[in-house]
């Protein structure tokens, strides 16, 4: 089994690994696109295909893939990576070896603490919380009773009450409204729905206007506007043919939506 | 006894004695001369010689209380003699299993400190953030600042406890570590090696 000609089948890559190598030692993949679990699955799938466990081949991708996490790993953290281009290879060389001596000294320091432990760890001693008396007293500034009298009492006062008004919003039921327009229609043939809620809330308003939709499209009426904002002129329809059933089902609809 | 102290009541240092005893046997960390002499209401060269006459009777072998200098302060202790008995009823959680992470990570405050998290996995080469966590609730590191400029790390230092639970009167008292010029040449020798065959 030769490692580099694995066939891979990732999001951002598909063909052989070698070309995979190729392309993102010229810069013309991205490594941090590239799924590298992929690429392990891919291998491990491979490896279960055949019998023998091939050794050689194991070793060869363990190699490329560190090599490939490396790069993806310092690609992933653009700062390390510039700290470490800007350096040529002697002092990058010298720069980690300067940090690997100083880890060496840093386990140097804890193998003396934990050898000083096991030496001179048998004290024992109280502790837990040390309450200490407070120090120093910072005195109050002078306060004069008038003064603080005056500022309890507006503290003391009823505040404003709160309006609620706003959260007991409802809507008319429409119904309301259909009734009253059937019945202005059998008297009048038509009629200017601006002077008939002129007198309302806005929300009775909303409904009226709701209403007279609703008749409209039940073909009870029909309306007109000359232009935007001019007065609705809304005029009786004849009935036609019509399903009376389904225009109640409808305004039963309205009603409940509107309860 | 064979203290002459007791002997001689009006010595005015006997009172001063029993002061200092009194105060560190309520202190549960160590108390400096300056504390001790301001809480005595007393002169600091008088509690130091008070304090040589306590250590005196408060010594390993004479006394089951010690009195030692530990992390810049005076404190109360066991004697050594009886960590076993001590072991059977108390636990000392400061100090049981540190990791070797804990270890490095401590030593590591201990010698630079004040330092932050990336200060101390920049050493390690591993992230430090559950090493700190760890001796930070056993109370062996505290937080001390933070490092300069906009959104600057936690910087931490190493705490009194810390000093007590390894006996140290203070920071100064940790050995200097061997200089480690050998062991850099040795570690750069063989890094080379391993560049010279990459590239070959």
């Amino acid at each position: 089994m030769i490692v580099r000609e694995l066939e891979l089948d990732l999001d951002a890559f598909e063909g052989p690994f070698d070309l995979l190598l190729a392309l993102v030692l010229k810069e013309e993949l991205d490594l941090r696109d590239v799924d590298l679990a992929g690429i392990v699955t891919a291998f491990l799938e491979r490896l279960a295909e055949r019998e023998e466990l091939d050794l050689d081949a194991c070793g060869e991708f363990l190699v490329l893939i560190a090599a490939l996490l490396e790069l993806k790993a310092r690609a992933l953290f653009p700062d390390e990576a510039a700290e470490l281009a800007e350096l040529d290879p002697e002092e990058a060389a010298e720069e980690l070896a300067r940090r690997l001596a100083e880890y060496r000294r840093a386990k140097e320091a804890a193998g003396w603490l934990r050898e000083r432990l096991a030496t001179e760890g048998d004290r024992y001693f109280r502790v837990g919380p040390a309450p200490l008396a407070p120090k120093v007293e910072i005195p109050l500034a002078p306060q004069d009773p008038g003064g603080l009298a005056g500022v309890l009492r507006l503290l003391a006062e009823e505040p404003p009450e709160v309006s609620l008004s706003h959260m007991a919003l409802r809507f008319p039921p429409v119904s309301q409204f259909l009734d009253r327009f059937r019945a202005l229609l059998r008297r009048r043939s038509r009629f200017d729905f601006d002077a008939e809620v002129v007198e309302m809330t806005r929300l009775e308003q909303a409904s009226a206007f709701l209403a007279v939709l609703e008749l409209r499209r039940a073909g009870e009426l029909t309306i007109e506007q000359a232009a935007p904002f001019a007065p609705i002129r809304v005029s009786r329809l004849e009935p036609a043919a019509q399903e009376n059933t389904d225009q109640e089902e409808r305004t039963a609809a309205w009603t409940v939506r509107s309860a | 006894m064979d203290r002459p102290l007791r002997l001689i009541p009006t010595d005015p240092l006997d009172k001063l004695t029993r002061t200092l005893e009194a105060l560190l046997v309520v202190a549960s960390s160590p108390l400096s001369s300056d504390d001790l002499a301001a809480a005595a209401d007393d002169d600091p060269q008088r509690v130091e010689d008070a304090l040589r006459l306590v250590s005196e009777r408060f010594a390993e072998g004479r006394s089951g209380i010690v009195l030692e200098h530990v992390a810049g302060g005076w404190a109360f202790r066991a004697a050594r003699e009886e960590a076993t008995a001590c072991a059977r009823l108390f636990e000392r959680p400061a100090q049981r299993n540190l990791s070797q992470a804990a270890l490095e990570t401590l030593a590591i405050v201990a010698y630079l400190g004040p330092c932050s998290r990336p200060d101390i996995a920049r050493i390690r080469g591993v992230a430090a953030d559950s090493a700190v966590a760890n001796l930070l609730e056993r109370g062996l590191i505290a937080e001390a600042g933070r490092d300069t400029g906009a959104g600057g790390a936690v910087r931490y230092r190493t705490t009194p406890l810390f000093e007590r639970v390894f006996g140290l009167e203070s920071l100064s008292e940790l050995p200097r570590l061997d200089d480690v010029g050998a062991d850099a040449a040795e570690i750069r020798e063989r890094l080379n090696t391993v560049a010279e065959k990459r590239s070959a």
